[in-house]
């Protein structure tokens, strides 16, 4: 590089970065861009922020800043650079200094998959880490899921126990090398090591060996970086069916995983979902199978869809690789309790179902549970978040910089908590279930580890306005032993706002109308609300609209029985002696209680009203067949639902009211069409298809009017039942043809994974004021 | 029965029906209090045991006993679970104009009569009939005194890791005939209540494990309520078994059509006993010899994990929480 004397002056600068510049090999970026700009001076970690002091020419000083935006690192996010004139810095050259004492990095990154220049070097014979299960580099490998403490350093990770290699540590040490600073590096002389056990003690790779077992039909516990997997052959029937009666798991859909030409035969895979799974991240994506894809009939009994994955550690990579077959990689746990992370433990849970367990002695120190994406309405949409997404850092509105610091704690199933600090707020990866004892403890322990692991201390707790959720009853006692301030947050409220949040609408944008189509959750009115219109903002909303409410028959079993629910809405829509005169519908309810069902219903005998749009999609699949009458999983007829459904079918109708103030949607009418038509012969998924797109307009056009009405310009569509990609496409669709902005969560769930991030910008909304 | 129960022939009528019920049951003259000899009682043990309830159930009469029944084993169990030996019941009523004379005449009967198997007086009471609307149809309160056993100290915080819980049979049939009878629910069964006055029990109990620590009568938020109150009280934990919880596959049914969790149904008839486990087998012995307790079992131990939490191992091999009812068993599944 040349300069003429008058662009020669050497000046010296200060730039701060900030956004995740940590953990993710900034510094040596920033090193060797100085070194091949020729630039000299230092770069180190300062908080949570990178601070770079550098003198040269303005010239080069201006194309080394634009650079360290342009060429960042691929896991790196820079959010905000800033540059201001310094004294100049002493030496000759550009260094890398450590962070000063006292400085506490908050930079912990999601577990990255293996990157290309790791995959090279271990299908290189030559090469020192050939067939090394726990390669990694600055560019990949596990960082979350093995941090015990900050700052991030290799001594505050399970790699602790690991005494490098002088050839590690060499590497480790060298600027220039793409290891330089890689916390969790190894090689086979220091690293981690991997065995099998369980089957016939024996020489040999224990990767050939595992292979073996599957490749006979077999089930094989591997560990892999955010628990155990239980893995079968995917394209035998028996292992699969084998797999589900040993871990009872009747029908809920299992994952796949396969390398990419694999993966690439099995299913018609798009461009965004193409970049999703061979992202950083590398979650499990939702992909319609090819019909003729020599996938078990097992893997997603009823699914069009399957939940694919490419391997996304040396250790999957070897795996697949030596089986050759797509594989079968369902979270390892006994039932009704959490995936199972450490050694012992999986000795004595997963023994049971397993023939053989892949072992390694690198400790995991956080459970996390593959993430799920799927495309809907143009974009990849998160439906669980775990390994690979978590902890990646929300950015909230910029006017809740001034926010104080929240605590939430979301619901009950998917739970996942949710800290903010001004501006950003932290989503948890998914924790689970709160009705199982293993993760309500897991539940307790992640919020003493996130509160620990980021220096947060809560000036507010937000909790669910359900007093009987394990989440409710915790953060109630958390609030008062803190002393600080609860913050009950409806729950439709929360699902609203979460779209909200993540869309970027700010404080100061006002209100919006919210269409939430959930399960169930307790309204600000005491009742369980399922389906409603909302009109409002953060601090505060007000109900306009509603699904036309039946009563739960049993409760939670309602839920659980989907017959029930359709016996609710027939006998709300015709009458009772009308289903009973009604010849088609015997079969249906042959055998089952119904009057003493219909007594409870007169009696008020735990049979509370509820407005769900989750049990109307449980209602109709009951009807047309596609579910069973009791469901062995949550969400399972909703899916059955969506997968028979065809789009573009003219919709059924639902009937428009206003009473007392508030719109009405009624299915009613739709139930007499649905048993016209299936008496006529109608096809399941013409039905289906009716059932979705009649339910989209109903809830489109009311939300329309309500948002023209109030002169709001946006509508939020959130709640599990959003997770259905024909219904938001549709909605979606008939919104924005309206000129409505819709605002739908996709980097958080839908669902009640994302729950924890509504309440707290509802908790932090109210605390601004 | 009419109101303004001032009136003579009223008053007759009345004291009629109690009279002759709870003749013979200690009424010496008609004296404003019952009056006890202290040594008397001082023999028996060391500490005196007092407790009241108000029973209100609707139906007044259902399969397996009524109100009057109920009054009186509420009142003892709650004494016998103290480790007291009940000595001596009072009864208040109201009772709404229009109740129908056979009907009280039932239920007061059916107070002796349960008073006599259960070896206690009701040594005193008073009745008052209301308007139409006042209360509904009839209100019991019951008070009763015992003598707890010296050196006999059972308590709600006292449960310790390893210890066994018991219970004396089986479980739920109170609070689903109680359901069935108010539901009218269409539902062929033969559900009875349970009530029953468990104080010869405990004796037998209390012989047979003179180490128990605890022991409370299931009625109300049923088994979870007390399991709960005791992981709290005596901060630990504990782990029940769903295959071993005796229960009537009737009563099963019932709860699954209802969609209602059996271990949430009240009992009239059920003690949890809590009891070391070196006294476990003697205790569960001694239960099953006496014709209340034939389906006694045990149905979980004590734990030192997990303070304050109940868990259950299902029928399936998983686990799940038992939690403390808020209200109603409001639905959760979203
Ligand atoms: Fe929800
Ligand atoms: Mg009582
Ligand atoms: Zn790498
Ligand atoms: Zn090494």
């Amino acid at each position: 590089m040349t300069d003429n004397g008058a662009d020669s002056a050497e000046i010296g600068i200060e730039i701060t970065l900030g956004g995740i510049v940590q953990g993710v090999g900034f510094r040596p970026f920033v090193y060797r861009l100085a070194r091949r700009l020729g630039l000299r001076g230092t770069v180190c970690n300062r908080g949570d922020r990178v601070v770079i002091h550098v003198a040269g020419p303005g010239a080069r000083l201006d194309a080394f800043v634009a650079a360290l935006t342009a060429e960042a690192p691929p896991l790196a996010r820079v959010d905000q650079v800033s540059r201001s004139v310094a004294p100049m810095p002493e030496g000759a050259d550009f260094r890398i200094i450590e962070s000063g004492a006292g400085t506490v990095s908050v930079g912990v990154v999601p577990d990255i998959a293996t990157c290309p220049a790791c995959r090279a070097e271990m299908a290189d014979p030559k090469a020192r880490r050939f067939r090394y299960a726990f390669t990694n580099c600055t560019d990949c490998g596990p960082r979350f899921s093995i941090v015990t403490g900050l700052p991030y350093d290799r001594s505050a990770t399970t790699m602790a126990g690991f005494a490098m290699c002088p050839d590690c540590a060499a590497e480790y040490g060298d600027p220039a090398d793409r290891r330089f600073h890689a916390q969790p590096i190894a090689c086979p002389r220091c690293g981690p090591r991997l065995w099998l056990e369980g089957v016939d003690a024996g020489p040999g790779d224990p990767i050939a060996r595992a292979a073996e077992v599957l490749l006979r039909g077999g089930i094989v516990a591997v560990k892999g970086i955010g628990g155990f997997h239980l893995a079968c052959d995917a394209t035998q029937a028996a292992a699969v069916d084998e797999l589900r009666r040993r871990k009872r798991r009747p029908t809920k859909p299992l994952a796949v995983m396969a390398d990419a030409a694999t993966l690439a035969r099995l299913c018609a895979v798009g461009a965004a979902e193409g970049a999703a799974l061979a992202g950083p991240s590398a979650p499990i994506v939702l992909l319609p199978v090819q019909p003729d894809a020599p996938l078990a009939p097992g893997i997603a009994p009823g699914q069009r869809q399957v939940g694919m994955m490419l391997p996304y550690t040396p250790l999957h990579h070897l795996l697949v690789a030596a089986v050759g077959r797509p594989l079968v990689m369902t979270s390892g746990n006994g039932s009704g309790a959490p995936q199972v992370i450490d050694n012992e433990e999986a000795r004595t849970v997963l023994a049971g179902i397993a023939d053989a367990l892949l072992m390694h002695d690198r400790p995991i120190a956080r459970r996390l549970d593959d993430s799920v994406v799927r495309l809907a309405a143009g974009r990849m949409r998160v439906l669980r978040r775990g390994r690979g997404l978590a902890p990646l850092p929300l950015a909230l509105p910029e006017d809740f910089a001034d926010a104080p610091p929240v605590l939430a704690l979301g619901a009950e199933l998917k739970s996942a908590i949710c800290l903010t600090h001004g501006e950003k707020a932290l989503l948890s990866h998914h924790l689970g279930d709160l009705d199982e004892p293993g993760t309500a403890d897991a539940f307790e322990a992640a919020i003493a580890d996130y509160g620990a692991l980021f220096a947060h201390a809560p000036a507010v707790v937000a909790v669910d306005l359900h007093p009987g959720y394990h989440a409710t009853r915790l953060g109630t006692a958390r609030a008062a032993a803190l002393g600080v301030p609860l913050e009950p947050v409806g729950h439709h409220h929360a699902h609203m706002a979460a779209a909200m949040a993540e869309a970027g609408w700010r404080r100061r944008d006002g209100p919006v109308v919210g269409v939430i189509l959930d399960g169930l959750g307790f309204g600000a009115d005491g009742s369980l609300w399922g389906a409603e219109i909302l009109v409002g903002d953060y601090a505060a909303v007000r109900r306009v609209g509603r699904l036309s409410p039946i009563p739960l028959l049993g409760g939670d079993a309602a839920s659980r029985e989907p017959w029930r629910v359709l016996l609710a809405h027939l006998d709300r829509a015709l009458g009772r002696a009308a289903v009973d005169g009604e010849p088609s519908l015997r079969p249906v309810f042959a055998g089952r209680p119904v009057a003493t069902l219909r007594a409870m219903a007169d009696k008020g005998l735990n049979a509370p009203l509820s407005s769900s749009a989750g049990r109307l999609f449980d209602a109709m699949a009951m009807l047309l067949g596609c579910a069973p009458g009791r469901l062995s999983h949550e969400g399972e007829a909703a899916m059955a639902l969506e997968a028979c459904a065809q789009a573009d079918a003219a919709p059924y109708p639902f009937v428009l009211r206003e009473n007392d103030g508030l719109l009405e949607i009624d299915p009613a009418p739709l139930w007499r069409h649905v048993l016209r038509d299936r008496a006529a012969g109608a096809s399941c998924g013409a039905m289906a298809g009716g059932f979705h797109s009649g339910l989209a307009a109903a809830f489109a056009d009311a939300a329309a009017g309500v948002a023209r009405r109030a002169a709001i310009g946006a509508v939020a569509l959130s709640g599990g039942v959003f997770q259905n990609a024909l219904l938001l496409q549709d909605m979606t669709r008939r919104l924005e043809g309206q000129g409505v902005r819709v605002l739908a969560p996709a980097e958080v769930p839908a669902n009640d994974g994302g729950l924890a991030l509504g309440q707290a910008v509802v908790a932090a909304a109210r605390h601004l004021g | 029965l009419a109101h303004g129960g001032g009136g003579s022939a009223m008053r007759d009528l009345i004291d009629d029906v109690f009279l002759s019920a709870f003749s013979g049951a200690g009424r010496a003259a008609p004296e404003d209090q019952a009056r006890f000899d202290l040594a008397a009682l001082a023999a028996r043990g060391d500490r005196l045991a007092f407790t009241t309830d108000s029973f209100v159930v609707d139906p007044l009469v259902f399969p397996g006993g009524d109100i009057g029944k109920l009054a009186v084993c509420g009142t003892v169990n709650d004494l016998a679970v103290g480790g007291a030996v009940p000595v001596a019941l009072s009864c208040a009523v109201i009772i709404e104009e229009g109740l129908a004379v056979e009907l009280l005449r039932r239920v007061v009967g059916s107070m002796a009569q349960t008073a006599r198997a259960a070896g206690v007086s009701i040594s005193t009471g008073d009745t008052k009939v209301v308007a139409r609307g006042a209360c509904d149809k009839l209100f019991i309160t019951t008070t009763g005194i015992g003598v707890v056993r010296a050196g006999l100290d059972v308590g709600i915080a006292k449960a310790r890791p390893g210890d066994v819980l018991l219970v004396n049979g089986l479980l739920g049939d109170h609070g689903a005939a109680i359901l069935n009878a108010r539901g009218d629910l269409a539902l062929d069964t033969t559900i009875e209540s349970d009530c029953a006055p468990l104080n010869g029990l405990i004796d037998t109990l209390i012989a047979a494990a003179p180490g128990i620590r605890m022991m409370r009568d299931a009625t109300r938020g049923g088994v979870a309520a007390v399991v709960n109150e005791l992981a709290e009280a005596s901060a630990v934990g504990v782990r029940l078994s769903e295959l071993a919880m005796p229960m009537r596959p009737e009563v099963q049914g019932f709860c699954e059509i209802l969609g209602l969790d059996p271990l949430y149904l009240a009992n009239e008839g059920k003690i949890l006993a809590v009891v070391p486990a070196n006294e476990a087998d003697q205790a569960l012995a001694a239960l099953r010899a006496h014709p209340l307790g034939r389906e006694a079992a045990a149905i979980g131990t004590v734990t030192a994990e997990r303070p304050g939490r109940v868990t259950m191992e299902t029928r399936f091999g998983g686990e799940r929480i038992v939690d403390m009812l808020v209200g109603d068993q409001l639905p959760r599944i979203c």
